[in-house]
């Protein structure tokens, strides 16, 4: 049986792979992929707590579904936005997106 | 009337206010109300003479309490005694007659309500001045009637040399002005008082040491030498003539110069304690009355000469009051403010018809102008000390005074400034008034009556104010004053001496200019351009004074840009550095931010676990 550390393991790594792509990638779609992962690495987390934890109960797998329905809400807003932008400066790459700036 | 003796000084001062206030509306009738108010003056000042002048009057002080410092009371007030009794009547008199002249004098002159109402701060200045019971009060007036002189010497504020002139004025007398401001603060600290009487009282009861009196009694007369213009401050009072005439008859020639003899004077029995000091007065005097006489004699510029002379006949008050002649140097006072003035509003008249103040230009405006001819003619006379004019007795007992204090150098002085004296005064009439016109003058024209009027009250007080020596003048000054008895010697011969000076002079100056009438054109060489060129003093302070301040005042001005001005540049670079680097986090990329974010909470929590652990 994989213990809790083999758990906590794959999520730091899936959300350190989220951090990087999330700081690192151009393309706007990915930036949002990553987002998704670490939003995932934490529901890997809360799942393995809610089986292992000291206090194991269920409240940690219903916390996972509540996070997986407001990821798929992020995404629509997120891929909504990213359209408007496109439409707007022809283009969905991060580092030309400054309007924040202003 | 001595309690109301306040008023006089009061009148000016409405009249200032209102002239200030509604001068623009007034426009030339500002002159009706400086004139009514300077008149009301002058009656309370005549009344408040008499009553002083009466058998059995005593000096009337009063005051009040000004600020209360710690345990110091600073009083204000105003008293009457003999001196200021007699300046109060010399004053009013020849402000009023000027307020009279002026109003045809300045005639069209667009700033003419604010002349008048700047005339009115003066005579304001110089009465509170003159009636104040003690030192500090007086110096406050003091300082004010030499603002009033620098704005009127720069009335003409247009001109550069005006402005020049009014700078030059201000910081000249500046000089002599901190001497005073040391004197009377070290008389406070020893005494703990600014009235007159207590610090008399406090010199001759030996509080104060000798060498005391004399530091301060000197102190005190270096204001005085840059207020009257005496030797080596005298610089100033040349150059004020920039200013209109009828100012430098009031001012320059009158009154205001006329303070520093007039503050020597009621400091007498503080000056009298040292005989240091009165030598020092002497000296300074008399070097004064034989240097800016010995100038007098070659300027071409009439007010010029004229001021020259006022320097010179400052001095000979100052010699007089230095030789204990304490009468003889304040009825000199009395007498050259009226002959003074008449000279000047005389050379005021001249210069308003024919349009140049050079000599050289002039001659034969006496046709023209037969009033101005012959009042300039009586204050000439009576300056050079022709017997029966106002100033042949004030310099007779001036030279007797000098003869008196065994000072023979000091007498001998006095008596060639007097040949001086009567030299370049009639050097001055021959050139202007008689002899034919040197240039084309088709305008000459005798003033309106309101410029003749004064002329011919000065000139008849020219003659006769020199008489009041009869009436007892003279004791009626001195009386609790002088401790002594004032050495009442009688020397003819000095009287024949003082008459034989005044002949020789006007004698030399008809053999070299009456006849003739011509004036050289040559360039003036070896004595000639000394004196011309006034012994070179302006270029000596040029250089020893005024070079090294212009230079210290470049390197203050270096230090200001470069030091100063890089730390405050400094500080301005870094508040922009500050800001520079705020916009560069600010690039808009959200990448950027986020990456901030999760670097400060790495380091959050890194420092939190090191907590822990330490």
């Amino acid at each position: 049986m994989v213990p809790l550390g083999g758990y906590l393991a794959v999520g730091a790594i899936l959300f350190s792979i989220g951090v990087y792509g999330l700081l690192t990638k151009k393309n706007g779609i990915i930036v949002l992929l990553s987002i998704e992962l670490m939003l995932n690495a934490v529901n890997v987390n809360l799942v393995a707590f809610s089986r292992f934890g000291i206090a194991a109960n269920i409240t940690g797998q219903i916390f996972s579904v509540f996070t997986i329905t407001v990821a798929a809400a992020e995404a629509a807003i997120g891929l909504a936005i990213l359209v408007a932008i496109f439409r707007n400066k022809a283009t969905i790459n991060a580092s030309e997106i400054d309007i924040m700036k202003r | 009337m001595l309690a109301n003796a306040w008023l006089i000084p009061l009148f000016p001062l409405i009249s200032f206010v209102l002239l200030v206030a509604f001068g623009r509306q007034l426009k030339e009738g500002a002159a009706y109300v400086g004139i009514l108010s300077l008149l009301a003056s002058f009656v309370v000042a005549v009344g408040v003479f008499f009553e002083r002048f009466a058998e059995g009057a005593h000096d009337y002080i009063t005051s009040f309490d000004w600020l209360n410092i710690g345990d110091f009371v600073f009083t204000m007030g105003f008293e009457v005694n003999q001196l200021n009794a007699m300046m109060l009547i010399v004053v009013t008199l020849v402000s009023l007659m000027v307020h009279l002249y002026s109003k045809g004098y300045m005639h069209g002159d667009e700033r003419f309500p604010v002349f008048y109402s700047y005339l009115s701060l003066f005579t304001f200045s110089m009465l509170m001045l003159v009636i104040s019971p003690n030192l500090l009060q007086a110096y406050i007036f003091w300082e004010l009637v030499g603002a009033s002189s620098f704005l009127l010497i720069g009335f003409y504020f247009f001109k550069p040399s005006a402005r020049a002139a009014a700078k030059k004025a201000f910081l000249t007398t500046r000089v002599g002005d901190l001497g005073i401001f040391i004197g009377i603060s070290l008389l406070f600290w020893q005494t703990g008082t600014f009235e007159y009487a207590a610090i008399f009282e406090a010199a001759h009861s030996g509080v104060l040491s000798p060498e005391f009196i004399t530091l301060t009694s000197i102190l005190i007369f270096i204001g005085a030498v840059g207020k009257s213009g005496q030797f080596p401050l005298h610089i100033w009072l040349p150059d004020a003539m920039e200013g209109p005439t009828p100012v430098s008859a009031l001012i320059h020639a009158a009154t205001m110069v006329a303070a520093g003899v007039y503050l020597v004077a009621r400091l007498f029995p503080l000056f009298e304690a040292s005989a240091t000091a009165m030598l020092t007065v002497a000296i300074i005097g008399g070097v004064t009355a034989i240097f800016a006489a010995s100038i007098g004699l070659v300027q071409n510029d009439i007010k010029r000469v004229l001021a020259y002379s006022t320097v010179s006949q400052l001095g000979y008050m100052m010699m007089a009051l230095g030789s204990a002649g304490y009468v003889a140097g304040v009825f000199h006072l009395f007498t050259h403010a009226f002959f003074k003035a008449l000279l000047f509003l005389a050379a005021g008249s001249v210069i308003h018809s024919v349009g140049t103040q050079d000599i050289k230009e002039m001659g034969g405006v006496g046709k023209h102008m037969p009033i101005t001819k012959i009042v300039f003619l009586i204050g000439a006379l009576a300056i050079a000390g022709v017997p029966g004019l106002a100033g042949f007795f004030s310099k007779e007992e001036i030279l007797i005074a000098t003869y008196d204090s065994g000072n023979v150098v000091l007498f001998w002085l006095a008596l060639t400034a007097a040949v001086m004296t009567a030299f370049y005064m009639f050097r001055l009439y021959f050139l202007t008034f008689s002899g034919t016109p040197r240039h084309e003058n088709h305008h000459v024209h005798e003033s309106p009556i309101f410029m003749t009027l004064p002329m011919i009250i000065l000139a008849v007080l020219a003659i006769f104010s020199g008489y009041v020596v009869y009436a007892g003048f003279g004791e009626w000054l001195a009386h609790g004053v002088i401790s002594g008895e004032e050495g009442e010697g009688h020397h003819t011969w000095i009287m024949v001496l003082s008459i034989a000076a005044a002949f020789g002079g006007i004698g030399l100056a008809y053999l070299l200019y009456g006849r003739n009438n011509k004036v050289s054109t040559a360039e003036p060489k070896g004595l000639h351009k000394l004196l011309f060129n006034k012994y070179y003093v302006d270029e000596f302070y040029g250089t020893t004074v005024i070079k090294p301040y212009t230079l210290f005042g470049y390197v203050l001005k270096f230090f200001d840009k470069y030091v100063i001005g890089g730390l405050v540049q400094f500080t301005a670079w870094i508040a922009v550095a500050i800001g520079r680097l705020g916009q560069r986090l600010q690039n808009g990329q959200v990448q950027a931010y986020s990456l901030v974010t999760i670097l400060g909470l790495v380091i959050l929590l890194l420092s939190m676990t090191a907590g822990r652990l330490w």
